[in-house]
């Protein structure tokens, strides 16, 4: 089963290593990965998608505690929460297909960002079926090349992760 | 106070109580070693940067306080990296100095760089490449106090040569803040009560106790709670000297090479509290058939190794002194007749043993054990890695923590030598004998270079079968004799090196020289080596196969 962790951080040297090294050498796997400066900036939050059972699942979070330089682990994925990714995809858009296409666009609330003779690049933000989809519309048109950030994540409501202090 | 990066260090070390430093010199740690030279603290020169980790390891582990190693960078901090790893396995408390290039030339492939963050990141607690001088007081506070505490383990200084050089005012911290490091040492109230409970009701329980006990100290503790509810007690190799082995509740070693009873008593055990220990592969054979009637208490300070091979009933994340405190105000007086007695039935049905009398040519056992009787049970013992390793677990009873150092978790040939050095110097007064095989001697020999300049007097018996023996025996075994690779029969005469290397040797080859000699090199000053000559092709029994149950041990008679 798929899993979000947001894992916070020292904002330190290394950190990044430190943690994908862990899931390498354990052979845990990382579906996506996405790290940002939190408000206080001694402290980084990273959002970690992985597929495991529960074994591995409590594995993971017991080994990801024992660095040092983690500070908290939350499984978003056992409360509420809303996830989202960002995608861009450049597409084959000659002007035969380019009505079309922008229709897509439209319909998925995506953004054209780059105009070419040839092709557009398309902003397209939201859940993974959401993704999904617009992705396989898109690739009837022939996909150039395609970038996504990883997914974010956050609690529902008022609920916070609250950071650790650090100075 | 304004002091230099390399003056930092080396009052840092002072306000950390460290007298004692292993190491080796270089380019990248000339400012270190120059501080060092007018400085209180001793520092043993090794011959070799692994021998200067062993042995600051081996220190360690016989006092309970943190090994500190300073190397020069590059060559020097990749030699160390074996003695890294192997303190990391068995959860050794080291602080270890890197010297590194200039910050300036890091990331250049600079003469002598080598990236010692990112080697030591999967073999270290910790570890750090001080960037600014201004941390320095706050890295090397941290690194003490993170080797030292929770589960120990060794952490790394990577060091650059400019910082060693610039300025930075000194004020060492009173106390460390790392927001995401906070050991639980208190067990949880209600999982004592469970684990209490399930004492109670238990009408077949063994005490599965690891290398923890002795590490926090707890001996005592496990000992009174042994006595109290009438439990036996079995030990992991690291756990080996945590529980008085001439005690009639004590089962000796289990695992791979443990007692026919103390893995019976497992595999039919109804309760298995386990404390300190990991349930490591060569402890449970095949997991899937690993004690499939017992409830399972697992007492350990390290959350993740909860669960992470066996699943526990009752899982108490805690210092095990703490928590065996605790455990004991709840546990009640309770006797296990017929378990017990069940237990010696197995006992009698397969003693460790072997024949001496009826062989012209050394049994190994039988060396080990007459260093047991000479030294009266007495002695502190470092080993090597293979069979003598092995029959040291098994012959040479152990009472007291501490006692035996070894290398558990790694299995590193070549630690038993120069960890042996350090246990000396850790503990002057001992009388401390390193068992070794004739392959393992071989891959830290030139340490007797370190024995000799510092007169350590540390007696090492090379249990000489002419054969890497273990390997051998696993060929023999399961290979079908085919001794690929193990003929090791030209070796150095032993007793020549020692003498060049200014050391005292001595030899047996009949069983009647065995005891006689022993005692020669225990009146004998300084270092000493004797090449015990025995049977070669001597297997160590019992036996558990690899991917079988413990209870399949072969018994090899
Ligand atoms: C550094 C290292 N290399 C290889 C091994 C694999 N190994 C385990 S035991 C052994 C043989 C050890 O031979 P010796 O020291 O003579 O001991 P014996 O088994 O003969 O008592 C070997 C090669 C190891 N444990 N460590
Ligand atoms: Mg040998």
């Amino acid at each position: 089963m798929k899993h979000i962790l947001a894992v916070l951080v020292e904002n330190k040297p290394g950190v990044l290593v430190r943690v994908a090294g862990l899931f390498a050498r354990r052979g845990f796997n990382i579906e996506s990965l996405a790290v940002g400066r939190t408000m206080d900036p001694g402290i980084s939050r990273m959002t970690i998608e992985v597929d495991a059972d529960e074994k591995t699942l409590e594995q993971i979070n017991k080994q990801l505690n024992k660095l040092v330089n983690v500070i908290k682990i939350s499984n978003l994925t056992q409360e509420p929460s809303v996830d989202r990714e960002l995608v861009l995809i450049k597409v084959k858009a000659p002007a035969s297909s380019r009505a079309e296409i922008q229709q897509i666009v439209e319909t998925f609330r995506a953004k054209i960002i780059d105009v070419s003779l040839q092709s557009l690049i398309i902003e397209v933000t939201g859940n993974e079926e959401k993704l999904e989809a617009i992705q396989l519309l898109l690739s009837h048109y022939g996909i150039l090349e395609i970038v996504r950030t990883g997914k974010i994540a956050l609690l529902r409501g008022s609920k916070t992760i609250k950071n650790g202090e650090v100075k | 106070m304004k002091l230099t990066g390399a003056q930092i260090v080396i009052e840092a070390l002072k306000r950390e109580n460290v007298e004692i430093v292993f190491g080796y010199p270089g380019g990248s740690v000339l400012n270190l070693y120059d501080v060092l030279f007018d400085s209180e603290i001793k520092h043993y020169l090794s011959r070799h940067e692994q021998g200067a980790v062993h042995a600051a390891d081996g220190y360690a582990r016989v006092t309970g306080k943190p090994g500190v190693v300073f190397t020069t960078s590059g060559p020097g901090a990749t030699n160390a990296v074996t003695g890294i790893a192997n303190a990391y396995m068995d959860s050794v408390p080291l602080v270890v100095f890197t010297g590194q290039v200039a910050t300036s030339l890091i990331g250049t492939d600079a003469f002598q760089e080598a990236d010692m963050f990112g080697i030591t990141l999967p073999i270290t607690k910790h570890n750090y490449l001080v960037t600014n001088v201004k941390d320095l007081p706050r890295i090397i506070k941290e690194a003490f106090y993170l080797a030292t505490t929770g589960r120990p383990g060794p952490v790394l200084i990577d060091l650059p040569k400019d910082i060693q050089q610039q300025q930075a005012e000194f004020k060492y911290p009173e106390e460390v803040f790392i927001p995401g490091y906070n050991p639980t040492f208190e067990g949880h109230p209600g999982q004592i009560n469970r684990a209490a409970k399930a004492i109670a009701r238990a009408k077949k329980p063994v005490i599965y106790a690891g290398g923890g006990v002795v590490i926090s100290g707890a001996h005592e503790l496990l000992l009174e709670l042994a006595e109290i509810t009438d439990i036996p007690v079995a030990t992991t190799l690291m756990g080996i000297g945590g529980f008085p082995s001439d005690h009639p509740l004590a089962l000796g070693m289990l695992g791979m090479h443990g007692t026919y009873w103390a893995n019976m008593a497992m595999h039919e055990a109804d309760l298995i509290v386990a404390i300190g220990a990991r349930f490591d592969d060569r402890v449970t054979g095949n997991l899937k058939l690993f004690a499939q009637h017992a409830k399972i208490v697992h007492i350990d300070i390290d959350p993740a190794e909860i669960g992470k091979n066996v699943k526990a009933d009752v899982p108490i994340v805690g210092d095990v002194k703490q928590v065996l405190t605790q455990l004991l105000k709840k546990v009640k007086p309770k006797e296990h007749q017929p378990w017990l007695e069940r237990i010696a039935g197995w006992r009698e049905e397969a003693p460790l043993k072997y024949n001496q009398e009826d062989n012209e040519q050394i049994l190994p056992q039988y060396v080990i054990e007459s260093i047991y009787r000479v030294t009266k049970g007495e002695a502190l013992i470092a080993t090597e890695v293979g069979q003598h390793q092995m029959w040291t677990a098994q012959y040479y009873r152990f009472k007291k923590p501490r006692s035996l150092i070894t290398s558990g978790g790694l299995g590193t040939m070549g630690f038993g030598f120069p960890a042996s050095i350090g246990l000396q110097i850790g503990a002057p007064e001992a009388t401390v004998f390193c068992i070794a095989g004739d392959g393992s001697f071989q891959m830290n020999l030139q340490e007797l270079a370190t024995a000799v300049a510092y007169n350590i007097p540390v007696k090492v018996a090379i249990i000489n079968n002419q054969y890497l023996g273990m390997v051998r025996q696993w060929q023999e075994l399961f290979f079908n004799k085919r001794y690929s690779a193990v003929d090791i029969q030209k070796s150095p005469d032993f007793v020549k090196l020692a003498e060049a290397f200014g050391a005292v040797g001595l030899r047996a080859e009949k069983p009647a020289e065995v005891v006689p000699v022993i005692e020669k090199a225990l009146a004998t000053p300084g270092p000493v080596v004797i090449d015990f000559r025995v049977r070669s092709e001597e297997n160590v029994y019992p036996m558990v196969p690899p991917n079988h149950a413990i209870s399949e041990m072969v018994r090899g008679d």
